[in-house]
């Protein structure tokens, strides 16, 4: 027979039962709009919930200085001094999975606008240092690198430093203020940025390029720590191992010599992403997983009723010369077209279902191609493996007795 | 008869294990059918013309004997070949119509030439549609059995049955449903197909009066023919349908 031929016996015999083919497809629709939609909101939450996390920097490297033992005294590692220009360039240079590295030169300090004045941290740092800490200019400029290359007296203030000095809201672009006794003018303005995981107010900040903190106020050579960012979470292991390489070789360190630096990542915020990540997966993998089974279940069901109700009409078909064969795909191809097309509607009500939520809940939601291609196969096999058992059944009866069934 | 000869039945025995007895329904039949002929086959129940009839159409294999249709020989076929004989050469009809519900009668003729590969879908709705003019039900193609009589819904079986070309159209009972008005038009239709077109019909009955419409009859009691007689004057049915009395017009 051929395929054509089955295709259009089963579609006339589910003709004959439009209703009962139907409310057979909504178990499989409901089932893969389901999953459809539920992975959407799932890859949605985990979009935001990744951004969110980056936003803190969960792909930044810190560099830090180690404590060393100088004639048997251990010396703490802020207070000593081996990170310089040269390993920036080549962390720079030298780095495959950095993408962006800024070196810190920080001190403390008065500053003085007006009749106001307000304790703050004076840090000086490379443009870079704005991606790599996901900075944003609210107002106004960051400075450039043509500003670190003149040590240029100009600044960034950070939401709380503007507060203070410049509390009737007028803006402060284009002002200058006072650091001690450096004149810095404001060029731009930081959006605020709230709490650090620890803490600490990460707006209590004014950014200068480091060319003005070590030329103009510090006057050294040495970092107090390098900041860089891995290209993406996943390859900040291979970053922080290429920096140990390169730091060892610009430091010329002897392979019997500790690190006289140590190097940072934020491991246990990239823990907490992939593990939310991998339950919220595994949680709609067993959600797919029932709600299909109960849609296949319900095919097997209906085929099982329909070859015992249909009997006679299988009795009939084989005495005017359908093979076993014949009957098992008859009702096989029927399941499959049962399962296939309530797989086709419920991915698109699953992805109109995930539009709406997105619409009118307002969560966001990402329809991933994996899931609908999934939970397509998914059913086409539900279909299959679900209608064989009664097809089956259909092809193994006897045609005498079965043209008798009553 | 002057055809060829069609079926070939040589000591046909079929025995059933039931249980611990076996039960001989058939203990050695043989006949031949030629072409054009037009059968009966009588009995009363439990005389094994059920399990002869099932044996002739190719549905079940005989325990014993040689079984040949249109020459070739049954007993040797696999259930599949078997199949594909049923499909080409055997054209049956039911007492209980066994008609698909909810399908229109020309879908219902179709449905045999679904399991024929050869056939374009064009030509299997000229055939079909063929099949339904030679029964006069070319009106009624669309008409679901639900919406058709008892004699209408026979009738588009016996359409159903033809529409393969068959070498011969085995019924069973096919009047066992109907009145005796009705019954008449069948066997009508059934001696116009034999006469007119010379197919050649097998038709199992227990009814004497439908075995007087054909040409020939054998009897069987115990699973043996007991009787295999030429039927002389056979009684024409278009006649015996307008010598009965009026239908009652309530």
């Amino acid at each position: 027979m051929s395929t054509i031929n089955l295709i259009l016996i089963a579609l006339r015999a589910l003709q004959r039962n439009k209703l009962r083919a139907f409310l057979t497809m909504l178990g499989i629709i409901i089932g893969v709009a389901a999953v459809i939609a539920m992975v959407a909101i799932g890859e949605g939450s985990k979009e935001s919930i990744q951004s969110q996390l980056s936003s803190m920097g969960s792909n930044m490297i810190t560099v830090l200085p180690a404590s060393n033992v100088a004639g048997g005294v251990r010396i703490g590692g802020s207070s000593y001094q081996s990170l310089t220009l040269p390993d920036v360039l080549a962390i720079q240079r030298g780095a495959e999975h950095v993408s962006a590295v800024s070196p810190v030169s920080s001190t403390k300090g008065q500053a003085i606008f007006g009749a106001l004045n307000w304790p703050t941290t004076l840090q000086g740092v490379a443009p870079s240092y704005f991606d790599i800490r996901k900075l944003t200019i609210n107002d106004g400029i960051a400075f450039s690198d043509a500003d670190v290359a003149t040590a240029a007296k100009v600044c960034v203030l950070g939401q709380t430093v503007i507060s203070n000095l410049f509390p009737s809201g007028e803006s402060p672009v284009g002002k200058v203020i006072r650091l001690n006794s450096i004149p810095l003018q404001v060029i731009g303005t930081l959006a605020p940025k709230g709490q650090s995981s620890f803490g600490q107010d990460q707006d209590d900040i004014i950014l200068t390029p480091y060319t003005t903190v070590q030329k103009r106020i510090l006057a050294t050579i040495y970092f107090q720590s390098i900041y860089a960012s891995a290209v993406s979470e996943t390859t900040s292991a291979q970053a922080t191992d290429e920096i140990i390489d390169i730091l060892r070789g610009t430091h010329r360190l002897r392979p019997a010599d500790e690190n006289d630096f140590q190097v940072r990542t934020m491991e246990e915020l990239i823990k907490t992403l992939s593990s939310t990540s991998s339950l919220l997966t595994i949680l709609l993998t067993a959600i797919a997983g029932i709600s299909l089974v109960i849609g296949g279940i319900g095919i097997m069901n209906i085929m099982y009723v329909s070859v015992t109700e249909r009997t006679r009409e299988i009795g009939l078909r084989m005495s005017i010369g359908a093979r076993e064969l014949d009957i098992l795909l008859q009702f096989l191809v029927e399941a499959i077209i049962i399962s296939v097309t309530g797989g086709l509607i419920g991915v698109v009500l699953g992805i109109t279902s995930a539009k709406v939520i997105s619409l009118t809940l307002g969560w966001p939601t990402v329809v991933s191609q994996s899931s609908i291609v999934l939970s397509f196969i998914v059913c086409a096999f539900t279909g299959v493996f679900f209608g064989y058992y009664p097809a089956q059944a259909a092809s193994r009866l006897d045609p005498i007795e079965a043209l008798r069934y009553e | 008869m002057s055809g060829s000869k069609i079926l070939e039945l040589q000591q046909i025995r079929r025995e059933f294990v039931m249980g611990t007895e076996i039960v001989r329904a058939l203990k050695g039949v043989s006949f031949d059918v030629f072409s054009g002929e037009f059968v009966t086959i009588m009995g009363s129940s439990g005389s094994g013309k059920t399990t002869l009839l099932n044996i002739l159409g190719c549905l079940d294999k005989p325990t014993g004997g040689d079984y040949l249709l249109d020459g070739v020989n049954v007993s040797q076929l696999s259930r599949n070949e078997l199949a594909r004989l049923r499909n080409h050469k055997i054209g049956f009809v039911f007492q209980a119509y066994n008609l698909l519900p909810r399908t229109s009668a020309l879908e219902n003729v179709e449905l045999p030439l679904f399991y024929n590969p050869e056939l374009t879908t064009r030509e299997r709705r000229e055939r079909a549609m063929g099949a339904l003019a030679s029964v006069k039900l070319v009106d009624r193609e669309d008409h679901t059995p639900s919406q058709l009589s008892g004699g209408q819904q026979q009738r588009v079986a016996i359409a159903r049955a033809l529409v393969n070309q068959p070498v011969m159209i085995l019924a069973d009972e096919a009047t066992g449903n109907l009145d005796t008005r009705t019954s008449y038009e069948i066997m009508a239709l059934m001696q116009e197909l034999n006469q007119q077109e010379g197919k050649t019909i097998i038709f199992v009955t227990h009814e004497p009066d439908i075995a007087a419409f054909s040409s020939r009859t054998v009897t069987l009691r115990d699973g043996k023919v007991v009787k295999d007689s030429k039927n002389e004057n056979v009684r024409s049915a278009k006649e015996a349908l307008a010598a009965l009395p009026p239908a009652d017009d309530y």
